[in-house]
């Protein structure tokens, strides 16, 4: 047997865009072992409830992450919405799944991009980059933000969408369709990509089941899990299907996100078409008195909210399971026996954000 | 096949201007509704305090004695609460993102117009209530 030595990976490294510190025990080249360290940037905002209202809070509950912030704020004032038994207007529900999709598309897009630039495939991380700054004017235009967009409240959303705006919107999405193309089919079917991808980092559909992985990671390896399916929000109305791969290896990571893309278009096509009018908000009265479990699909997986309120402005407890805490030990599992070339790109399939993990 | 597909797209990228802005030298991409940073209206405030209580990172600060508005810019998160409480309308949202600062040079304090003066008949009924309490 060859000697075991310890590799530290991160919380500084060229791929990492956050802190997370990995061990990697490796002997000779071969990764046999690998201890992760979290808690670099944890900021203690689910002690916060206690000290701001709980209609402020959606504000710090949308800054849990930078990339996937709608979706926070919305999985939140889901939850506060269920405990106070509020029946919010259908065109906010919709407003909500158009954003959630938007920001879906763009942490997609740059997850993409930074993927590409793990490889040393630069030209690809630029193009895909230029491609998300369409989605974040669209944004911007819609909601006065392009990454924090500030837009849901309790019981509706902050700012409404004219008819010609939203097919504005879709045009510019078809649009950029086909650039998406070009685009996606260098992930798909570059020969050079598929020779880094392919059979690496291969995580069994029993081991993504029992170990809890949720979103891209799960389908990836044949797990048909995507909370969208459950209906909140407008999702329940719109005709779409979960992207879903059967290798498990970080190139069937990589198609789920690619081909991902195209069903968030077409879901906001959908959306813009069945769009009901009406009011965006309505008055909200009194506080929260009870718990609720919300769940929501981030781009990395399934995001839970818990929250607890006793009849007062401030709540008890907010507690949050983001998606890529969860996604930590099948990273592992997947780390074990790899080559350490292979770490960086096995360790960026999973979507690491830090941020989300520590709140 | 492909090596025509790539000298399409060295010609394409050869013939376009850069995707980038050039951004401090040449204005941003701004909408109208971008949050960009909030300013006010000194003589529309009436030092109500609603835009104190709402704040979600306690950035603004009303002195009522002294009659004044005071934003912690470091602290303020644009998220346009204040503007969407204030009963008189006085503060706005600016488009234009603020210029880069310092800890120590971030806060903004104006002097405001305070409430509004009582009529003058209301005054004396109140003082003449005072000794009826008393």
């Amino acid at each position: 047997m060859s000697k075991q030595i310890t590799i530290p990976f991160g919380p500084q490294h060229p791929v990492l865009p956050e802190p997370l510190h990995l061990d990697l025990v490796l002997e000779d080249e071969k990764v046999v072992d690998v201890i992760p360290t979290i808690g670099y940037v944890h900021r203690g905002l689910e002690k916060l409830v206690e000290k701001r209202e709980y209609t402020e809070y959606v504000f710090i509950a949308e800054r849990i992450c930078g990339i996937c912030s709608f979706i926070h704020s919305q999985a939140y004032v889901q939850g506060i919405e269920q405990i106070m038994g509020l029946e919010i207007p259908e065109r906010a529900q919709y407003l909500r799944t158009i954003w959630s999709e938007y920001s879906r598309l763009h942490s997609h897009l740059l997850w993409l991009g930074c993927f590409a630039d793990s490889m040393g495939f630069e030209s690809v991380f630029m193009n895909s980059w230029r491609l998300r700054e369409h989605i974040l004017n669209d944004l911007e235009a819609t909601t006065g933000g392009r990454v924090i967009q500030g837009v849901c409240k309790v019981a509706g959303v902050r700012r409404d969408i004219t008819p010609e705006k939203l097919d504005e919107m879709v045009k510019g999405l078809r649009g950029i369709e086909h650039e998406l193309q070009d685009l996606t089919n260098v992930f798909l079917h570059d020969s050079s990509i598929q020779h880094r991808l392919k059979g690496i980092g291969v995580l069994k559909k029993e081991d993504a089941y029992q170990l809890g992985a949720v979103g891209p990671t799960a389908r990836g390896s044949g797990v048909a899990i995507d909370i969208r399916e459950t209906g909140y929000a407008a999702f329940g109305k719109i005709n779409f299907r979960p992207v879903v791969e059967h290798d498990g290896d970080c190139y069937a990571r990589c198609a789920i996100r690619a081909k991902e893309m195209f069903t968030s278009i077409d879901i906001i096509e959908q959306c813009a078409k069945k769009i009901p009018d009406g009011p965006v908000d309505m008055k909200v009265t009194g506080a929260p008195d009870g718990e609720y479990f919300s769940r929501a699909e981030q781009p990395r997986g399934e995001v839970i909210h818990y929250i607890k309120g006793n009849g007062k402005k401030n709540l008890l407890r907010h507690r949050v399971r983001t998606p890529t805490f969860t996604n930590i030990p099948p990273l592992i599992t997947l780390l074990k026996g790899c080559d350490l070339a292979d770490v960086p790109v096995i360790v960026l399939t999973i979507d690491p954000c830090i941020g989300c993990a520590e709140r | 096949m492909t090596f025509f597909q790539m000298t399409k797209t060295v010609l394409k990228s050869l013939f376009t201007r850069p995707a980038t802005l050039m951004y401090p030298a040449k204005p941003a991409n701004i909408t109208p509704i971008t949050r960009g940073h909030v300013s006010i209206n000194p003589e529309g405030c009436i030092t109500c305090r609603s835009c104190q209580r709402k704040c979600p990172t306690q950035a603004i600060c009303v002195e009522v004695k002294e009659k004044t508005w005071e934003i912690d810019n470091m602290r303020c998160v644009v998220c346009s609460v204040c503007v969407d409480v204030c009963p008189t309308k006085c503060l706005t949202m600016e488009t234009q993102y603020r210029k880069v600062l310092t800890a120590r040079g971030a806060k903004d304090k104006f002097p405001v117009a305070g409430p509004k003066k009582r009529d003058p008949v209301a005054a004396p009924a109140a003082d003449a209530a005072k000794p009826a309490k008393e």
